[in-house]
């Protein structure tokens, strides 16, 4: 309470009379807004919005399009018969920087392109780095690794270099790579969907979804990324290139 | 058959229905009932079955030999996405559990088909840290006993399904709520207050059965004046948290009630409350006519961690290295395992069942001893248990068969904690952070990031006798029974049937949605049933016929 008393003071001296709409939202909107996030939403959002299944506030991912009134109403009241809470005590003008502030997270994720041509790495990515045996691009390529059609949003020009030159570096939870070697038959290695405490799903090289017993198998685990590393294969423009192409894939807007 | 004859029968049945309404109209819920609740195995009629907690069931029909025979006898599905942590009471036949958040059901034990709902609707000024939940109800007489997220006590006719007296226990406006599950000690229901990670103070309260009218109410954190409300900086105490939101365990002999208390708030930021933070992250034994306070122990003084300590505690008389002592056993979100005195609250014995790293050992008064540096910083720290803890808040179990305390928890978890944020796991799968769902998540960990375990513990050594093993984690609590069975569960959705003297595992069944509770088990007609809620839904098992 006595944060948002001095918000509210801060508010008043700074002439901020009436609730600004998010498109208009200030510097202070989302800052304050951040620090309302992170007190009110954060514990089962989680610090960068993405722990609840379908939901990523970084990439601007809602369950269904939201306009800001739509999600100002849901930090307020909740979703009924949901674990989404009310806020009671929340004041609408402080609801309403917290969805400035989510509105302000997919741009600042966002970075200018690389100095690269992404016309140039367009034409490798698909021809002589052989991205699409595994990736998929709008509907084009293979489905072991990531999809690659939003990879411009959900990834920063660092990241990108660091996954080309070493693949093993970082590797997101849903894409590990995992082989079982069942007690008769030779290894399968493939793409982890899922596994318990009796039981591994993975996606094979044939793209086909396959449960093994774990009870059936000889031996299983981690294993490295198939993605190779393109430090001796790319030279410095070129690796500029293909980054400048995968900035570039924005995708269509999350339904 | 006659139409005569049909008469005749229908008038025998009514009789027999009168007979049987006028026998059962008698057969009520003592407190003689509650208080030796072990004597009638076919029913569950407090939290934990019985009021030291002990999770155990003396049915022994379901047993090593023939738990493989198990099979699904009903499934309830519950109208409600929140989480499923309810433990059901069955009494003569009859079962009840919580529709999360706070609708009553009455379900047939042995069908699942339902008799009546209670429906009540929680303020919209109802907040909760973590979910909209209830962990179960309490039972005398003829009348079910239920806290609700808007702060209420509600007594509610057992027959009938409807209200017979409401009370308010906390503000709901103020950020306070409910969801343990009552506990009944003679004319008294007894009830915690949650909402430790908001402004609030802890508050335990004490409500005549009849009346729902306030006896005594005891706050966790002490008042100016009082002993222990120097261990607040300024008015920190006003605010400090230390909620008690899991119900406690009660001592016939000595007429004490243990409840374990929060974390103190603010959760992961101490500065504005130097000191120990009485009666957070502890134990208080209360005079259950009074409320007085008999003795307390902290678990972890000054806990900037979050390491709630409202895991239901256990008693057990046992022979303990070689004499016989009235015991407390305790697994502790601080990753610590516990053996006290409950007598006395004198610490015997304690260590870290798990990866433990902010503390290094105990002093004489079973004090820890803080590894300088391990608390939240500005750039964060690596801090082990994880957020969540070594165990949450979910039931263990004790089995007077074995002598073995039998706990489900997380290996290998740690957290990032950085001054006054949410802090972060450690490890690929940042889903570890986000409390227990409905749903199955796909799930991607290695066990170097974190599993799940069912261990069995030696009350001497306080080391595993056994280990069960999970690939994901779990927030499922145990139930140990007569047949030497431990069945548990966790975010996978499996129910697994362990031996409770090897931890061999001999039967198990997907239920398709995450373990959140602990399993019970009773018995109609002769027949043992094993329940647990998974996802939305309570499902019972039974042999084959």
């Amino acid at each position: 309470m006595k944060g948002f008393v001095q918000t509210l003071f801060l508010a008043l001296a700074l002439g901020l009379t009436a609730p600004a709409p998010a498109q208009h939202a200030t510097a202070f909107d989302i800052e304050d807004g951040g620090r309302a996030f992170e007190t009110a939403c954060a514990a089962c959002h989680g610090p960068d919005g993405n722990l609840i299944a379908g939901i990523d506030f970084r990439r601007g991912v809602f369950r269904r399009p939201l306009t800001d009134a739509e999600i100002t109403d849901i930090i307020l009241h909740g979703i009924p018969n949901t674990p989404m809470p009310a806020t009671p005590g929340m004041s609408e003008e402080q609801a309403v920087r917290i969805v400035a502030y989510l509105r302000s997270l997919p741009e600042a994720f966002t970075e200018p392109a690389a100095v690269g041509d992404a016309a140039r790495g367009r034409e490798i990515f698909a021809g002589t780095g052989n991205c699409l045996d595994c990736h998929r691009v709008a509907g084009q390529g293979a489905r072991l690794g990531p999809d690659l059609s939003r990879i411009g949003l959900d990834r920063r020009v660092a990241e990108l270099e660091l996954a080309l030159l070493d693949p093993d570096a970082e590797v997101q939870p849903a894409h590990r790579t995992f082989t079982v070697t069942p007690k008769r038959g030779a290894p399968v290695t493939g793409r982890l969907l899922n596994h318990d405490t009796f039981t591994v799903q993975l996606m094979d090289d044939q793209e086909r979804l396959r449960l093994f017993q774990k009870s059936e198998l000889r031996d299983f685990g981690f294993t490295n990324s198939p993605m190779p590393s393109y430090r001796d294969t790319l030279d410095a423009q070129a690796l500029a290139d293909v980054v400048s192409y995968l900035v570039s894939l924005r995708g269509e807007s999350t339904p | 058959m006659t139409y005569r004859n049909r008469r005749l029968a229908v008038l025998a049945c009514g009789l027999a229905a009168t007979l049987a309404a006028s026998f059962a109209a008698e057969a009520q819920v003592s407190f003689e009932r509650l208080l030796n609740a072990d004597r009638e195995p076919e029913n569950w009629l407090n939290y934990s079955s019985t009021l030291d907690n002990q999770r155990y069931s003396r049915l022994d029909q379901i047993d090593t030999g023939n738990v493989t025979e198990l099979e699904l006898a009903w499934v309830w599905q519950a109208r409600s996405l929140e989480k499923f942590e309810a433990t059901p009471l069955v009494v003569d036949g009859v079962l009840y559990t919580v529709q999360a958040p706070n609708d009553v059901v009455a379900l047939d034990a042995a069908t699942g088909r339902v008799f009546w709902t209670y429906h009540h609707e929680p303020s919209p000024a109802a907040r909760t840290c973590c979910g909209r939940v209830n962990r179960g109800l309490a039972i005398l007489g003829d009348t079910l006993f239920m806290g609700t997220i808007d702060a209420h006590l509600l007594a509610i006719d057992a027959r009938s399904g409807t209200l017979v007296w409401d009370t308010v226990v906390a503000d709901a406006t103020q950020n306070y709520s409910i969801t343990m599950s009552p506990m009944v000690v003679r004319d008294k229901v007894m009830i915690g207050t949650a909402g430790g990670d908001f402004a609030t103070r802890g508050q335990i309260a004490a409500f005549n059965v009849e009346t729902g009218k306030e006896v005594w109410r005891f706050y966790t954190i002490p008042g100016p004046g009082e002993p222990g409300n120097e261990t607040w900086a300024g008015d920190s105490w006003r605010i400090g948290g230390a909620a008690v939101w899991n119900t406690g365990a009660y001592d016939p002999e000595t007429n004490l009630a243990f409840w374990g208390t929060g974390n103190p708030q603010p959760d992961w930021d101490g500065r504005e409350r130097r000191g120990d933070n009485l009666y957070s992250d502890s134990v208080v034994a209360l005079d259950a006519d009074t409320g007085k306070l008999a003795w307390h122990y902290q678990f972890t003084p000054h806990d900037e961690l979050d390491y709630d300590s409202t895991q239901p505690p256990v008693l057990a008389d046992i022979v303990w290295r070689g004499e016989p002592r009235k015991v407390m056993l305790w697994a502790n979100r601080n990753g610590l395992m516990y053996v006290l005195d409950r007598v006395t609250g004198k610490f015997l014995f304690g260590k870290p069942y798990v990866k433990v790293n902010w503390m290094d050992g105990f002093d004489a008064d079973g004090r820890p001893q803080r590894v300088p540096g391990m608390l939240p910083s500005p750039e964060g720290t690596l801090i082990r248990p994880h957020v969540h803890g070594a165990i949450n808040w979910a039931p263990p179990s004790f089995s007077p068969r074995t002598g073995l305390f039998y706990v489900a928890h997380w290996e290998n978890s740690g957290i990032m904690a950085i001054e006054g944020q949410f802090p972060q796991s450690v490890g690929i799968n940042r889903r570890q952070t986000a409390m227990g769902q409905v749903n199955l998540e796909p799930f991607f960990n290695n066990d170097e990031e974190a599993y799940g375990v069912v261990r069995a513990y030696n009350t001497d050594t306080l080391e595993p006798a056994w280990e069960f093993k999970m690939t994901d984690i779990t927030w499922g609590g145990v139930l140990t029974t007569a047949g030497d069975l431990a069945f548990s569960g966790g975010r996978e959705g499996y129910l697994l049937g362990l031996d409770a003297r090897s931890g061999e595992l001999l039967w198990r069944e997907s239920l398709g949605g995450q373990i959140n509770s602990a399993p019970m088990s009773y018995a109609v007609d002769g027949k043992q049933y094993v329940a647990i809620a998974a996802g939305s839904a309570l499902f019972a098992f039974t042999l084959r016929e």
